[in-house]
């Protein structure tokens, strides 16, 4: 077990935070594996275990490139044991590893969530801070190709409910390699939560938020910020991952009837950046959230706490366009109504501003 | 690949033999210790949630030979993982019983300043962890066995866990795992008969899980008889077989819950309640070391006030020790930064 503070960490430290995005372009899958990749190269504890993250490349591209370049050593297939290998990779954390665990989708949380809620997340404070688990628990996430109720959920609001992991929800190339670079050099146990949507994949639905701009040197978008990727007066849009693409769309169309729409990305859900939605809340007065999880007891509710906790008169509007209270259907056209769609946003946000 | 039995060593010295009894009264004096400030101020009645030493209590009398046999062998290196009942392992492990003592007094003296509690043990010190959900601490020793692998060490992990956790997903998952990889791992069933109040016929369709290792390529050992030197015979096998790179070994030792699964439980679906106190473990290998001529009056006399000394500084210090501070009960969920 290690209890040393870690060089990565201070590694970290020097590393720049969110600079300029430069001209070159990638999509998010690829810079996710860059910042794997990166921090492979300089840092040897680290390494990539999983189902099909070896020959396949990850079923998402998680981890397309990185067999060839690091061997099956670092980069590791397992058997279909979920509970034994994210088990086996907090032991490796706990004796001073880094391991990156890709849970091939976060729907089948359902056969290993002891592993992660009960010891991942707890064993730092039961240790009373002698142990540490810096692990990456790497997770697709989300709906929209018709997968059916048990391989389209984001479940991310489950995750950020339990304490003991932060967790992260990049949206865009940018964001997914700071944030992949920040989670590996965290010694905390972090839950990295990519959309399947944003990732750029030649056999999903394309969008085009999910190629941009992407530094070629490491770089970290610090775990617990938000950021303002559209400003506006309006209304605001606080959301995260596959649907702040759609938000910005929405917003785009808007601006052209004069409905100035503020986007609040949240980027991570633990730490919550409460300052960041205080802000755009006082800013706007009218606040709809847009969360691809299900709506009751989550996320969108916690929004809402958030503000009214701060100052009750703050808000002249609230309201949510989640998945309401149902597994997501198989059939296109059930599912597309119950996720968020700009459709959806749009009528919700027509509906704020007149508020 | 499977036995049923192995055979007793019969090279252990009788210094070897001395230390395994002495460990052996060591946790026994430690968990009556425990018995006794658990009970004292939980009268009248009996308040769960009372007095110096609050909530559920699992005590491991009558286990003592699985963790003297077994920790014998292990290097302070090595790692460990055990159960909801884990102080006779820990204490064998080496831990310091004035931190073990004080995570169970909740103190901030304690190996978790309080946040874990008796099943949750996290000591770096001695690679000892232990969980409170059954079968779930075998997948920590696995990264463990694969983190001393990678880092070419000789050292390796063991995960105990009841004959209940047999039965449970992880450990056939492991099982699997470890043998795929070759991982320096041991796994040990402590079958003390009964899952809480469930007997082992009532849950397990092989008479001995020492079978099951058959199915994932591994040797399997059944001992029998809660016997001390036939588990530091087997165990040492199976260190040896994992220290050398040949991967892991599975060993169900027969031992026997001397007291209630917790403290606090009448056991009244036990049969047997009435000869249990005749099997204790302690009395047995006492009389076989003195049948062997190699332990006197004064010998037995001088482990059990040295174990009492230990016990006692322990307790002590953990009943001296502050309390945590209740505005910090938010410290250590997160190394970094506090919880938003």
């Amino acid at each position: 077990m290690s209890i040393s503070t870690s060089a990565a960490a201070a590694a970290q430290m020097s590393l720049p935070v969110e600079p300029d995005a430069g001209s070159r372009r990638l999509n998010t899958a690829k810079a996710l594996q860059e910042a794997i990749g990166s921090q492979m190269e300089k840092d040897p504890s680290v390494f990539v275990m999983g189902e099909d993250v070896a020959a396949y490349g990850g079923i998402f591209s998680s981890t397309t490139g990185l067999l060839e370049r690091f061997g099956p050593e670092r980069i590791i297939d397992t058997p279909i044991s979920e509970t034994a290998f994210i088990g086996l990779g907090i032991g490796a954390a706990v004796e001073g590893m880094r391991p990156i665990v890709e849970l091939m989708f976060v729907d089948f949380f359902g056969v290993c969530m002891d592993q992660i809620y009960n010891h991942m997340a707890k064993i730092h404070y039961e240790s009373g801070g002698n142990v540490r688990v810096p692990m990456v628990l790497m997770t697709a996430v989300g709906g929209g190709y018709s997968d059916g109720a048990q391989h389209s959920q984001t479940l991310w609001g489950t995750f950020a409910h339990l304490p003991g992991m932060k967790v992260v929800v990049p949206s865009n190339p940018y964001d997914a390699k700071g944030l992949m670079t920040a989670a590996i050099q965290s010694d905390d146990p972090v839950v990295y939560m990519f959309h399947k949507g944003v990732m750029g994949l030649a056999w999903m639905a394309k969008n085009k938020r999910s190629i941009g701009a992407v530094p070629e040197e490491d770089y970290v978008v610090p775990i617990g910020k938000a950021k303002v990727v559209r400003e506006g007066t309006d209304v605001s849009i606080v959301t995260l991952s596959l649907s702040v693409h759609h938000s910005l769309d929405v917003a785009e169309k808007l601006e052209e009837e004069g409905i100035n729409v503020e986007v609040l990305d949240l980027r991570s859900l633990v730490p919550l950046d409460r300052e960041a939605v205080i802000a755009t809340a006082a800013k706007t007065g009218r606040v709809i959230v847009v969360d691809e999880d299900y709506q009751s007891f989550g996320l969108s509710g916690e929004i809402a706490a958030t503000i009214t906790e701060h100052d009750p008169a703050l808000l002249k509007h609230f309201s949510r366009v989640c998945v309401p209270d149902v597994p997501i259907p198989y059939a296109h056209e059930l599912e597309y109504a119950v996720l968020p769609t700009a459709a959806r946003i749009e009528a919700a946000v027509r509906k704020a501003a007149t508020a | 690949m499977t036995t049923e039995t192995t055979e007793v060593a019969k090279d252990l010295s009788a210094a070897q033999r001395q230390e395994l009894l002495r460990q052996m009264i060591l946790i026994r004096t430690f968990e009556a210790a425990i018995l006794r400030e658990y009970h004292a101020d939980k009268s009248p009645g009996f308040d769960i949630g009372k007095g110096l030493i609050p909530g559920e209590m699992h005590l491991s009398a009558g286990q003592e030979p699985v963790a003297a046999g077994l920790c014998a062998h292990l290097e302070s290196g090595d790692a460990l993982t055990a159960t909801h009942r884990p102080h006779h392992l820990a204490i064998a492990k080496g831990m310091n019983l004035r931190a073990l003592a004080g995570e169970i007094f909740g103190r901030e003296s304690g190996l978790g300043h309080g946040r874990g509690g008796h099943m949750h043990l996290f000591d770096p010190a001695t690679h000892f962890s232990c969980s409170g959900i059954v079968a779930e601490g075998f997948p920590a020793a696995l990264g463990q066995a694969f983190a001393f692998q990678r880092a070419g060490t000789r050292n390796i992990a063991v995960a105990v866990a009841g004959e209940g956790a047999a039965n449970a997903g992880p450990f056939h998952e492991c099982l699997n795992l470890a043998a795929l990889w070759k991982l320096p791992v041991i796994f040990v069933i402590e079958d003390n008969d009964w899952g809480i109040s469930v007997h082992r016929s009532a849950s397990t369709s092989v008479p001995s899980n020492a079978v099951r290792a058959a199915g994932y390529g591994m040797p399997g050992v059944r001992v029998e008889n809660n016997d001390v030197e036939a588990v530091h015979a087997a165990v040492g096998e199976a260190v040896a077989r994992a220290r050398a790179g040949n991967g892991p070994s599975l060993i169900e030792i027969h031992t026997l819950r001397l007291w209630g699964h917790f403290e606090g439980d009448a056991q009244g679906y036990r049969p047997e309640l009435a000869e249990v106190p005749d099997r204790d473990p302690i009395p047995a290998y006492e009389k076989q070391l003195r049948d062997a001529g190699i332990l006197t009056d004064a010998d037995l006399a001088e482990m059990t006030a040295w174990a009492g000394t230990q016990v006692d500084n322990a307790v002590e210090h953990a009943k001296a020790a502050p309390t945590p501070n209740p505005a910090e009960a938010l410290k250590y969920v997160f190394v970094e930064g506090a919880q938003s």
